[in-house]
């Protein structure tokens, strides 16, 4: 291993700007003439919109424009779109109200855009929508998940009952077979709480339009600028692909909520166009909470079915998911085919059965958010697995590993072929870490100080390095999710990769330098990573799925294969050796058994100088482009687990020690593997203890800032163990099975079967606040002065 | 509109500004100075810390007027002379970031706390003394490692701003 090639952890070249103040994110660019767009939303939940009269607002000082969405169909600009269709149980098409950018004849959730104001500056826009007169004919809310199938009130006149979709996956009649033949069963009713990404950097956009060429300019907060371009381009309509330039520059953090093409962003460049003017808005933390697309917010009966021996003999599984107001881009994929093929987790299950029901509600668009469906998954196999194994009186630690899938490859019965992995060791190095033997001495003293104490395991797995096209096709995606690279290099050797992949704090920058670096021999300061620019990256599909090192770097991979076979033929020209005689080993290009050779720079001036060859026998030139499409999911899995102190007199729940032990097959740069294990278990943690957004009954958002969301925050959390153990990924040519999403869905679970093992008993939902510990503890204490 | 002037990273400015502006969008509007970052509307999240006379505060909650006279340094100005201070330095070096967003606020709150608390700081000390300021990438693990690192390379070379300053 070189010092700076894969394995090693490079000190990320990205970092100088960022610790510097240089950094260059959205709102920190700004175009000559620019105005400014504020967004009226609406105050009601649900309600149509009688009139909107904006002639008073648009007298105002400095409007340059009010717009609603009678002008953005009067436009035909069209709406937001879902990407991925779903079939309900009987083979007919999920059931998708339209998705205007700007409400038209109604609004449905509290921030819904009613209409966008542009003017010289963001208080003068601000005051004029103030002055916009809408008068709404309020309708009564649905809010509840469990409930809005059965609500008299409708979202949408094309969606009776609410209902997006009745879907199911798996082996009905097998499963219910499963449990006649069960000695145990265990029962679960499980919410998987709603919560708000929030990236620290708040979505903006800046749209400029080009009288001259006609052409459009978005700067925008985007995982996925290439994806925004497609949708912006072929089903909105704001302008073809070739007159629409999309850049992401520095992006302060996605974990899924910048994937989405988003209303804002969509308005701000149609308006650059309108006003003649380039339009900026940048979203406030408010604006955040009301109308990033949320994650989560599932409800859940589950079951599992077991044998005298305690052998996992069936699942069944029936969700209701909410998808909030509309179907935001993705939205319909994850509590479906990114939710349910998980529910085998990393154990042999002969038979699972999966009914999910999809839901509107007068709530914000509900979308991927780290981890994406995997996580809601895991909440349920690992809950379910670890009460099963208290019921049993089985040690869970062993219960797991009884039940552990051992050979590869497996076939599940919920789609997904595991490639390969080896639970026990995970297991096994995950027991070490924690000290498990320790464990009932140190509960003991926590006892003995008045404290509850209990250790919690989460066995996670997660289907990443999305995706075969093929595979996705076949499941309803609308796009393939394949990778695209190109390695240019130039005449003095040093390169340039560009990437469809988007760095929003993965440290793309160094990684695939590091591969680069790794194959060509090369310095890693000769390689630049160029993403996030349409303009300069032919086609991408973006960062999300922990796909930017299975999928993204797989593409460099080939291309790198390529720009080598180009580099043998240089330099079998220069060389005067025969090109089958020409090998390619630490930098240079050597013809066998001699000493002569070219070096990596030399082969790449002579590809340009092209004096020692003619352009009929080579094309001059040394730049090569791969499109890499990958043939199955990675299958990375792990073991976390929670040890925590519960006290019972206030409820606060302290993490005492964390063992995270990953499997995520060929690491490219430990330090950047952990610190993306460490940041998911935050965002999990958060989910269990702290985080929930809250819709009242009226569907107001009374969690909508920092005071009232609770998240994480440096004292709330410990120091990590984190360990790995690897199963090199056999289909992709890195060994590559992913990271980024690992640790939120590990995390939950591990937390929450680490305080039901503390209280004794399984009455407590997430967030586990120290209010709703301090009563579920009040419980415990009971029964044990009844003891 | 009315005239402020102030110090900010060393250089003397004058601006005649709306009285409702604060120092936040002072830096970011009128001085280009865009590494100081809004990422919240309650003064909780923190990517807004600059130095105020030597003084950790939230440029967010904080109103260009009410500086007239003072001397601000942001995260632009901490570096001197093309050297890294030494938090920048153990930021990096210890993976103490991920998207950046919140580390220019990070980074200034660290050097405060250093300046307030001393160089030998515990992880306890530092997990509290960073309340105010929220990472949605990092879990804080590297972080709290890089202000440990950051506080005691301070104490061995750079003096810390504060002093430094006075």
């Amino acid at each position: 291993m070189s010092a700076t090639g894969i394995g090693a952890p490079v000190r990320r070249k990205e970092d100088h700007r960022f610790i510097t103040g240089q950094g260059r994110y959205t709102d920190d660019i700004n175009r000559p003439g620019q105005a400014h767009a504020y967004f009226l939303r609406s105050p009601h939940a649900h309600a149509t919109l009688k009139k909107i009269d904006t002639k008073a607002a648009a007298a105002m000082p400095g409007v340059l424009g009010i717009f609603t969405g009678d002008d953005l169909a009067a436009d035909k600009i069209g709406g937001l779109i879902c990407g991925w269709m779903i079939h309900n149980k009987d083979g007919s098409p999920m059931k998708a109200g339209p998705h205007p950018a700007l409400a038209q004849g109604k609004v449905r959730y509290v921030g819904d855009h009613v209409a966008v104001v542009v003017a010289e500056t963001l208080a003068q826009a601000r005051d004029a929508a103030e002055a916009i007169e809408v008068d709404y004919g309020v309708l009564p809310a649905v809010v509840d998940t469990a409930t809005a199938a059965q609500a008299k009130t409708q979202l949408h006149a094309e969606a009776p009952g609410n209902t997006v979709f009745n879907w199911h996956l798996g082996d009905k009649d097998a499963t219910e077979k499963a449990f006649k033949a069960a000695k145990h069963v265990t029962k679960l009713d499980l919410v998987n709480n709603r919560l708000v990404p929030n990236a620290m950097e708040p979505r903006a956009a800046v749209g400029d339009y080009d009288q001259g060429e006609g052409a459009f300019t978005l700067y925008t907060t985007s995982q996925n600028p290439h994806v925004a371009r497609l949708v912006l381009s072929a089903f909105i309509g704001i302008a073809p692909e070739n007159k629409l330039r999309v850049i992401a520059p520095d992006v302060g953090g996605g974990f899924g909520s910048k994937i989405f093409i988003y209303a804002e962003e969509t308005v701000c460049v149609w308006a650059a166009k309108k006003v003649g003017r380039p339009v900026k808005w940048t979203s406030d933390r408010t604006e955040a909470f009301l109308s990033d697309a949320h994650g989560r917010d599932h409800v859940t009966h589950a079951e599992l079915a077991t044998d005298a021996e305690g052998k996992i003999l069936g699942m069944r599984v029936k969700t209701t998911a909410n998808l909030g107001a509309y179907l935001s881009t993705f939205s319909s994929s994850v509590p479906t085919y990114l939710y349910a093929p998980l529910l085998s987790g990393q154990y042999d299950i002969p038979a699972i059965y999966c009914e999910v029901d999809a839901v509107y509600t007068n709530t914000a668009p509900v979308d991927a958010y780290r981890g994406a469906g995997r996580p809601e998954a895991t909440f349920v196999v690992e809950r379910l697995i670890e009460v099963t194994a208290r019921q049993l009186g089985k040690d869970p630690a062993k219960f797991r590993m009884q039940n552990y899938i051992k050979k590869f490859p497996h076939q599940t019965p919920v789609i997904m072929m595991y490639d390969t992995g080896n639970y026990g060791a995970s297991m096994k190095k995950a027991l070490e870490l924690i000290d498990y033997k320790g464990f009932a001495k140190r509960k003991r003293d926590s006892g003995r100080n008045g404290k509850l104490r209990g250790i919690g395991f989460s066995s996670y797995i997660e289907a990443c390095g999305i995706a075969p096209s093929a595979a996705v096709g076949s499941l309803g995606a609308g796009v393939g999710l394949w990778e695209s690279a190109e390695v240019r290099v130039n005449p003095i050797g040093t390169i340039e990769v560009l990437t469809g992949s988007h760095s929003h704090g993965q440290g793309h920058e160094t990684t695939f330098a590091q591969l680069v670096s790794d194959r060509l021999g090369v310095p890693l300061e000769n390689v630049s990573i160029v993403h996030g620019d349409t303009d300069k990256v032919q086609m991408g599909m973006g960062t999300y799925g922990s796909r930017s090192g299975a999928v993204g770097m797989s593409a460099i991979a080939k291309a790198l294969d390529k720009v080598i076979a180009k580099g043998k033929k240089v330099a079998a020209y220069v060389l005067e050796a025969d090109e089958a005689d020409i090998d390619f080993k630490d930098g240079n290009f050597l013809v066998k058994g001699t000493d002569r050779k070219l070096d990596f720079g030399s082969c790449a001036l002579q590809a340009y100088v092209a004096h020692k060859f003619n352009g009929q026998d080579l094309e001059p030139g040394l730049k090569e482009g791969a499109f890499y499409d990958p043939t199955n999911f990675t299958f990375p899995a792990g073991v976390h687990i929670c040890e925590l102190e519960i006290d019972p007199d206030t409820g606060v729940t302290r993490i005492e020690r964390w063992a995270a032990v990953d499997d995520f097959g060929n690491v490219i740069n430990p330090m950047i593997v952990e610190g993306q294990v460490h940041g998911g278990i935050a965002q999990g943690v958060g989910q269990a203890l702290l985080e929930g957004a809250r819709y009242n009954a009226d569907g107001q958002l009374v969690t909508a800032s920092f005071m009232d969301y609770c998240m994480p925050r440096a004292d709330d959390l410990p120091s990590f163990q984190v360990g790995m153990t690897v199963t090199p990924c056999p289909s992709n040519p890195l060994g590559i099975k992913g990271c980024g999403e690992a640790g939120a869905i590990a995390s939950p679970p591990a937390v929450i079967n680490a305080i039901t093992d503390a209280l004794g008993h399984e009455d407590i939902a997430m967030p586990a606040t120290p209010q709703a510990v301090w009563r579920a503890a009040q419980k415990t204490l009971s029964r044990m002065a009844a003891e | 509109m009315a005239n402020v002037t102030m110090t900010v990273n060393g250089k003397a400015v004058t601006a005649n500004v709306d009285p409702r502006t604060l120092l936040v969008q002072f830096l970011r509007e009128h001085l280009r100075l865009t590494g100081t970052h809004v990422g919240c509307d309650t003064s909780q999240c923190g990517a807004c810390v600059v130095h105020l006379d030597g003084k950790a505060v939230k440029s967010c909650t904080t109103l260009a007027l009410a500086c007239e006279g003072a001397s601000v340094t942001t995260i632009e100005g901490l570096a001197s002379g093309g050297a890294l201070h030494p938090m920048q330095e153990a930021f990096r070096e210890h993976h103490g970031l991920q998207c950046g967003f919140c580390t220019p606020g990070m980074i200034m709150s660290a050097v405060d706390m250093v300046n307030r608390r001393g160089h030998a700081l515990d992880e306890k000390t530092i997990r509290e003394d960073l309340d105010g300021n929220i990472c949605r990438c990092t879990g804080y693990h590297n972080i709290v490692k890089a202000v440990a690192a950051g506080a005691e390379a301070m104490g061995k070379g750079a003096a810390p701003v504060r002093q430094a300053a006075e």
